[in-house]
């Protein structure tokens, strides 16, 4: 089974969210979703959930019940403790008794949440309450499972805590669709998109978006180009879209954090401002 | 400036029973860039309270700009929080008045960037704008000292590369910054590293030197489902990259045994551990002791 959205436009007022943007979500796999804030990742994660109506194109998901979707806001109720949040959303599902019992130990086990389980949300840690959140939206064992930046200002251990939680949902079969601003969590994804205002800049593998990247990234002290450059670290990398860059430079093998750039750039110069 | 501008020796802080940061030692020199990494809970929010004279050490010393922490001193700091400080209810322009009197310079000169923003109301703009307007408030009173909470968190990489512009630019002018990161490109951005874990300070130096003797094994199989869930059953510390598995401080016979108990054709090979194992390493090992 693979959802997607085809085509899919999105507009608010006068803005364009979302622009002829189509995503394949394959059952089995972590599809992420980057670009930075208001590039249109939460729209095309809610045209997805059916939480925002499409302009254009078409979106296809499974049936409500079988849709988990943990939102960009926390996703929890504070004045209730961890196990009570599980178990208000998982009765919506109709899970209880012992199945439920077991599900939540098991699900709280995979968190390392167990020795939080009788907390109120509003005492966990950033990184705790993400996890809750995540353990909401898969309570129900989703076929489609869509994670609005669940690692957003999460400390790097609950990230790896997140990530494993969602490769697991994969290796059992869901189809994952998760946002993120971190591109190291982008590269380890089956199939990563790259948005940037509201339209994919790329997408592919890893080794598909890194094969399929043109021109040329050199590394200097001083640019050549002040409008191509971008700093890493003491140096500076620059971008040549086509033809030889001049001699004297020296190229560089682009990270995924260069070839975004590079076509960010490449977009915004294209534009006469 | 010569010498250092920030420096703990030594310091400690008990809340209670409980020991949030313990017997740490650490400097920032002019011109530097310094990342501080660590979980939730190592201690970083605490050390740099600390380093800003918010809250008194229980043990040990804070200098900054060569004596303690007071008023006087705290002129000469720029501070950035993760919640940036900003007053959304304010515009861009009134913010920034606001704290160039506060600190008794001249108002800040808007980016290009900016200036359509300058009558906007703070909680009305972009994340990345709101960000850059921090760091002018921050930096308009040139700061001898800067101190940063993840500065870029949430920005897309465009203004993620201008924000490291405006860091750079500070360093290079002869600022020492002291900047706390959760995310591992920016972390390759310093100069230096500090990595805390458990209130104690655990590496310094370059990401080699953090990553220290951890290792990692990626496993390849056709099989990536099973084996993952395998290897999770089996208390490995799994994450995914790509159709790859990779495991930190495994022992390869002991993943290959598990894989063929489980049945799963796979090969297992030693890789370069990253920084992210490293403090998925010390976590484990701070949760079992």
């Amino acid at each position: 089974m693979t959802y997607s959205v085809r085509s899919a436009t999105v507009r608010f007022g006068s803005t364009v969210a979302l622009d002829d943007v189509t995503v394949e979500v394959p059952a089995g796999s972590v599809v992420a979703v980057v670009g930075g804030d208001g590039a249109g990742k939460s729209t095309l994660l809610r045209a997805l959930a059916g939480e925002v109506a499409l302009d254009a194109g078409l979106a296809e998901a499974p049936p409500r019940q079988r849709l988990g979707y943990l939102p960009a806001s926390s996703g929890s109720w504070a004045a209730l403790t961890v196990t009570q949040n599980i178990d208000f959303v998982a009765g919506i599902y109709g899970l209880a008794g012992d199945e439920l019992a077991a599900r939540r130990a098991e699900l709280l086990e995979r968190a390392s949440l167990t020795p939080a389980a009788g907390r109120l949300a509003a005492q966990l840690s950033g990184g705790m309450r993400r996890k809750l959140g995540f353990i909401m939206a898969i309570v129900h064992r989703p076929a489609l499972l869509i994670l609005d930046e669940p690692s957003t200002g999460v400390d790097p251990v609950s990230r790896i805590d997140l990530w494993r939680l969602a490769s697991e949902a994969a290796a059992s079969g869901a189809a994952v669709l998760m946002s993120t601003t971190y591109l190291d969590e982008a590269e380890r994804a089956a199939h990563l998109v790259v948005l940037d205002s509201g339209r994919v800049l790329v997408q592919g593998s890893y080794d598909q978006v890194r094969a399929g990247f043109a021109g040329v990234v050199t590394r200097a002290d001083q640019p050549v180009r002040a409008e191509w450059a971008w700093r890493r670290g003491r140096i500076l990398h620059e971008y040549w879209p086509v033809g030889d860059p001049p001699a004297g430079t020296t190229a560089v093998a682009p990270d995924l954090e260069d070839i975004v750039i590079a076509l960010s750039l490449a977009r915004r110069n294209a534009v006469p401002s | 400036m010569t010498g250092v501008l920030l420096r703990a020796a030594h310091v400690t802080r008990r809340f209670g029973a409980f020991t949030a940061v313990d017997d740490v030692s650490m400097g920032v020199e002019p011109g530097e860039v310094v990342g501080l990494l660590g979980a939730n809970g190592a201690g970083k929010t605490t050390l740099i309270r600390m380093l800003l004279g918010l809250i008194a050490v229980t043990s040990g010393r804070v200098d900054l700009l060569g004596g303690p922490p007071d008023r006087q001193r705290r002129r000469r700091l720029g501070y950035v929080p993760q919640g940036l400080g900003l007053y959304g209810d304010l515009t861009v322009r009134e913010n920034l008045s606001f704290s160039a009197r506060a600190y008794g310079t001249a108002e800040p000169v808007l980016s290009p960037a900016l200036r359509g923003y300058a009558d906007v109301l703070v909680r009305e703009l972009p994340l990345g704008a709101q960000r850059q307007v921090a760091f002018l408030a921050a930096l308009a009173h040139a700061p001898d000292v800067l101190v940063l909470d993840e500065p870029t968190s949430g920005v897309d990489v465009l203004a993620r590369a201008a924000l490291w512009d405006t860091i750079r630019a500070q360093a290079e002018r002869g600022a020492g910054v002291l900047v706390t990161t959760h995310y591992m490109q920016e972390a390759q951005q310093c100069d230096r590293l500090l990595l805390m874990s458990d209130g104690r300070l655990v590496g310094e130096g370059s990401e080699a030197d953090i990553i220290g003797s951890t290792t990692a094994v990626a496993v390849r199989t056709g099989d990536w489902a099973r084996a993952f869930a395998a290897l999770a059953a089996a208390g490995a510390p799994v994450m995914l990259a790509g159709r790859a598995i990779r495991v930190a401080n495994a022992d390869p016979a002991e993943l290959a045994e598990v894989l063929r108990a489980a049945g799963i054709e796979a090969s297992l090979q030693p890789v370069p551990a990253t920084i992210e194992e490293r403090m998925l390493v010390l976590s484990r090992q701070a949760k079992a002791s």
